[in-house]
């Protein structure tokens, strides 16, 4: 029996060896293919863009420094009128915070009523769950800028259709983000609480809300991050606030670099303080609670 | 060969591993045992270099282990293999693919990352999964595997590094019986036919007996015993596991006779 096994077993490996073999060879070609289709695509798709290109990418490389150079070395000589440039502009920033936070606040309402409609095993109304995902497809689906230009035809320039835009975007995103943290909520409370005689919102409120608190405040300080860049981006369209401030200190051009450099620094600054707060509080809630 | 002088690892304000000395002058097959906390896998992972001793040294061969950075801390580690309780090994990858790892060592990045092995490796670690009884499983993903076929892969992983040492921490703690056997006997026919010194963390002292020439015994961070499995007497281990009032050997046996000794259990609780 061993003698006969030990016979065999040499073949065997052999064997094995040729065709594990065979398969690297076969996995090295395909991945070379992959690899020399992806090469191929790329230089091509760079040439194609690069000749549709009005000034062409070589020509305008060295020159990409310019403009910030421009914009530092104006600063640079005005520096003395910086400080007094970023308290003018502080209440622009102001303006850019308020309507981040409000649009977050209420994009957030919207998110968390949409998400627990659209969630299977949580929706007052089954049925109709398709509807409210589809809602929320919608609603994150329009960029901010389309909606924040049709309101401002609408209701003229101003803070308030910024705002709008904003918190209909948030609360698509948010709707999306919230149904997937209650998709994996226990049911267990929601049952028990069904089971005294508490209604859908009662339910909701007590059963699932607790479970889900942490992650829906978490998702919604990085929501408030990315709507203070988004609300800073639509003051270039007339929605008030510091883009409107830079969109003119940048188009009026020399002369008026130091206000577009103060605003950047404004702008910067706090990005950064938001980001840091936020992720700061992000994670204890996702972490610590002292447990 | 491996000297370990004074070794200490702290975290914080706790000790895990208290002044260990041990030397270790030609290649044998060691186990250590001691309960959970002991500071097993800590010595373990210290003489791998997972973990950084916070004080004393180990040296092998005349070089000095802990004082090892970046590149040469490496080279050690590939000389030094490690095999764990949870296998550690990349489940979604196939057996040989995972086997080749212990070459990585000698690897670039880029050769890596395009799986170009040469072939003379790709052989080897089919023959070495051959001697371990596994070559027909080579082309299967790692997690396809049952635990002992995966720990097996650990131990080919390990032993195509061709290293000096082998490391286990608790090799079969979560294996069958069966499977544990066939774990420990792979390890010990390494030991014998290729002549590699094998550390093994374990939590049973029959296996211990059973499979090592030499027994360290730890409790609390420290070296409690060093000896020879005959040394091993009941009292040795009710002192390396703690005296508790409900302890005694058949405890932490898995043999099946000593299920049919009743009297041990009340005898030890008056001690």
């Amino acid at each position: 029996m061993s003698d006969a096994t030990l016979g065999v077993v040499p073949q065997s490996v052999d064997t094995i060896q040729s065709s594990y073999m065979a398969q690297v060879q076969r996995r090295r070609l395909y991945g070379g293919l992959t690899l020399l289709i992806f090469f191929v695509l790329m230089v091509s798709g760079f040439n194609i863009a690069d000749g549709r290109n009005a000034g062409g990418f070589w020509d305008g490389l060295h020159q990409i420094g310019d403009y910030p150079a421009d914009v530092l070395s104006e600063a640079w000589e005005k520096r003395a009128a910086l400080p007094g440039l970023i308290a003018k502009y502080f209440p622009a920033l102001v303006e850019t915070i308020n309507i981040a936070a409000v649009s977050t606040l209420i994009g957030a309402i919207g998110g968390l009523f949409l998400s627990l409609l659209g969630t299977r095993g949580l929706a007052k109304w089954p049925r109709i769950i398709p509807l409210f995902r589809r809602l929320s497809d919608v609603m994150r689906a329009v960029p901010e800028i389309v909606i924040a230009l049709v309101l401002i035809f609408v209701l003229g320039g101003g803070p308030v259709p910024a705002m709008i835009a904003i918190a209909i975007h948030t609360a698509g995103a948010l709707g999306k983000l919230f149904s997937e943290v209650a998709e994996n909520a226990d049911l267990k409370p929601v049952e028990g609480l069904a089971s005294t005689g508490a209604n859908w919102s009662q339910r909701m409120l007590l059963g699932v809300l607790p479970q889900v608190a942490p992650n829906y405040v978490s998702y919604s300080l990085l929501r408030f991050e990315i709507n203070i860049r988004a609300s800073a981006i639509l003051g270039f369209v007339g929605a008030g606030g510091l883009g409107y401030e830079l969109r003119n200190a940048m188009a009026w051009g020399p002369g008026r670099f130091d206000e577009a450099a103060a605003i950047f620094i404004l702008l910067f600054a706090t990005i950064v303080f938001f980001d840091q707060v936020s992720s700061h509080y992000r994670n204890r809630l996702t972490e610590g609670q002292g447990q | 060969m491996l000297h370990i002088d004074t070794l200490t690892k702290r975290f914080g304000d706790k000790t895990a591993v208290d002044a260990a000395n041990i030397t270790i002058d030609r290649p044998s097959m060691i186990g250590i045992i001691g309960r959970s906390g002991a500071g097993k896998s800590t010595l373990l992972r210290m003489i791998n270099r997972l973990t950084d001793a916070t004080d004393g040294t180990i040296t092998f061969d005349g070089e000095e282990i802990t004082a090892l950075r970046g590149a040469a801390k490496r080279d050690w580690q590939s000389r030094c293999a490690m095999i764990f309780q949870q296998f550690n090994l990349v489940p979604r990858m196939d057996v040989v693919s995972n086997v080749l790892h212990g070459t990585l060592n000698k690897r670039s990045t880029l050769a890596t990352m395009f799986n170009l092995y040469p072939q003379a490796d790709i052989h080897k670690a089919i023959e070495i999964l051959d001697r371990l009884g596994i070559a027909e499983q080579a082309p299967k993903r790692a997690e396809a595997l049952s635990g002992g076929q995966q720990q097996r892969v650990a131990i080919a992983r390990a032993l195509m590094q061709d290293p000096k040492i082998i490391l286990a921490d608790e090799p079969i703690a979560s294996l069958d019986p069966m499977n544990a056997q066939v774990v420990m006997h792979s390890l010990r026919t390494i030991h014998e036919e290729d002549g590699r010194m094998v550390i093994a963390n374990l939590h049973t002292l029959d296996t211990a007996r059973r499979y090592c020439d030499r027994v360290i015994g730890m409790r609390d961070g420290r070296i409690v015993f060093d000896g020879t499995p005959a040394q091993l007497t009941t009292g040795v281990a009710r002192d390396i596991y703690g005296a508790g009032a409900d302890f005694s050997e058949a405890a932490t046996s898995t043999e099946i006779e000593t299920l049919d000794r009743p009297g041990i259990r009340e005898a030890e609780a008056y001690v």
